[in-house]
């Protein structure tokens, strides 16, 4: 198991179709740990395909994902566990609308590790602190703002000591105006050293967080490059088209 | 018990709220059952007021309408030309109303009783029946699924008649549990519909989330899907009790002395089907009334946490 050395990620040669539609073609990608690798492209360039195939919430039809060296196909391998060691944001926050903030956080804890109530609250309630909403804590899903919705849906996905953090969009279906909530958090969990992998539309967060920014259409990687290369010298033509499209100066 | 139309509206309702995409606003309604009383339906809400009192009112009426009658003779003793009328509907033992009244609160209860017990059975195999359907095991699928067609192919009446006479060639079934396996085994395939909707109008995303927590799909199941689908269905399975309350009139063909049986029994002795059916019939209205209000409270009372 080269769980520590090697990158903590590794896909190589993945197909995925949806019928006849390929969602993903020819995917080969490997993350360190530590890095922040930030998704850009069109919708439907299957950006988020590719994250959810990482912790197989989308099963790929070709080609293997490695995760902390461990395939995540091998019937050996147990997916439950594997899961807990990437955390998921997603665009539409997922949050369990039947439980309260802490309650949603406290929960995988409780009932995946067993953990004491007593112990997992406290976790929990350091978790919202630290995401900043402390004070929501005993508020239920549906009483919060989409940006702190999204915010404990953060401190859920952290509250299993993941190794990796995969974020679906996190920020589009948020308001403009809250969007930077949450992605000060994401910036100051980048700065802790976590394993990221984003996807969105953010180019400033890209510009300051990615350790590579990489940028897909139709299913496949059109180029990979440092943040400062992507945007100011991308190579592909499709790559300045898009950057065109979506960052007016 | 007419289904396509049940289940076109349960569909309707799913496609909608797939639609709006807000969970807040799921109500799933059924076509049979009382209408539930809504303080969104101002019509229907004071048509439910109007009903709740006149009720009970007319109850109370036809069965001390003799007392009212005595009394108005001592307070009006010079009547002339009504007297002989009035003299004749103030002698107590021809209120036949009160007779049947004070005769038949044991049929009440086993009404009651058999409803309960009807509702326990429907449930435990509506939720079996649920999960079976949307499950990918093959065989468990296909097992709901026939149990679901064959049942509801089925009208209730040759159920019961089915599970009592014609099964009793072989075994002896009693005719309380003839009843209340007849009445759960029937509803716990319009319930396992009611299970299955509720389940499937749960967003993908909250299955999703708990997936990438690490829950298996047991608990996956069973502390984030099912306690939220409960709160859509129970709702409908209120309905269903009150459809079951109603339907559960059928059971006195087999010897099940409910309010029911117990009225033919009274009235076959001296004829007085008029008096005895129009009190049960004002007792099923006034408990069907009274447990749909139930099940409009319950639901507001299940929506707390979409209250911002």
């Amino acid at each position: 198991m080269n769980d520590v050395n090697g990158p903590i990620i590794v896909l190589s040669d993945v197909y995925k179709y949806f019928g006849a539609f390929a969602a993903l073609t020819k995917i080969s990608l490997a993350v360190d740990r530590g890095e922040k690798v930030v998704l850009v492209g069109p919708s439907g360039s299957g950006k988020s395909t590719l994250l959810r195939a990482v912790n197989r919430l989308e099963t790929i039809d070709h080609g293997t994902i490695t995760v902390k060296g461990r395939n995540i196909y091998d019937p050996k391998v147990n997916l439950n566990h594997l899961r807990t060691t990437m955390g998921m944001v997603f665009q539409g926050f997922n949050l369990f609308r039947h439980k309260t903030a802490l309650e949603n956080v406290t929960m995988a804890p409780r009932k995946v590790l067993k953990m004491p109530a007593r112990e997992a609250e406290k976790r929990g309630l350091d978790l919202l602190h630290k995401v900043g909403i402390a004070d929501k804590a005993g508020n239920y899903p549906g009483q919060l703002s989409g940006g702190q919705q999204q915010r404990v849906a953060i401190a859920r996905a952290l509250v299993m000591n993941p190794d990796i953090m995969l974020f679906d969009e996190p920020t589009s279906a948020l308001d403009p105006e809250v969007t930077h909530e949450v992605l000060d958090v994401m910036v100051a969990l980048a700065g802790e050293g976590m394993t990221m992998v984003v996807v969105t539309h953010e180019m400033g967060f890209a510009r300051q967080v990615a350790d590579r920014v990489i940028f897909m259409d139709q299913g496949q990687i059109i180029e990979e490059a440092p943040p400062a290369m992507f945007f100011e010298n991308p190579s592909s033509e499709r790559t300045r088209t898009f950057l065109r499209q979506i960052l007016p100066f | 018990m007419t289904l396509p139309y049940k289940k076109r509206k349960i569909d309707q309702a799913l496609a909608r709220q797939r639609q709006s995409g807000s969970e807040a606003s799921i109500t799933i309604e059924i076509g049979d059952g009382a209408a539930i009383p809504r303080t969104d339906d101002p019509g229907l809400y004071s048509a439910w007021k109007f009903v709740m009192i006149a009720t009970p009112a007319l109850l109370l009426f036809l069965t001390t309408y003799d007392y009212l009658a005595s009394a108005l003779l001592l307070v009006w003793p010079e009547a002339g030309w009504g007297r002989e009328v009035i003299e004749k509907w103030a002698i107590a033992e021809n209120n036949t109303f009160r007779r049947f009244f004070v005769f038949m609160p044991d049929g009440f209860l086993v009404t009651f009783q058999v409803t309960v017990y009807g509702i326990c059975v429907a449930l435990a195999l509506g939720v079996l029946t649920g999960l079976g359907r949307i499950s990918k095991i093959k065989a468990l699928n296909l097992t709901a699924s026939i149990y679901v067609e064959v049942v509801r192919g089925i009208p209730l009446f040759v159920q019961l008649f089915y599970i009592y006479y014609a099964v009793a060639r072989f075994v002896p079934v009693p005719p309380m549990t003839a009843a209340i396996s007849a009445l759960g085994f029937c509803y716990g395939a319009y319930m396992g519909e009611v299970v299955r909707g509720g389940i499937e109008a749960i967003d993908r995303g909250q299955r999703e989330a708990a997936m990438s927590l690490g829950f298996t799909p047991f608990q996956t199941m069973y502390h984030v899907i099912l306690p939220q689908a409960m709160r859509t269905i129970l709702p409908p399975i209120g309905n269903e009790f009150i459809a079951l309350l109603k339907d559960s009139s059928l059971i006195s063909v087999v010897a099940v002395p409910d309010i029911m049986r117990r009225g033919r029994e009274f009235a076959s002795t001296d004829y007085s089907y008029f008096e005895v059916f129009t009190v049960v019939a004002l007792i099923y209205l006034f408990v069907t009334l009274l447990l749909s209000k139930a099940v409009s409270l319950l639901e507001i009372k299940l929506s707390r946490y979409e209250r911002r």
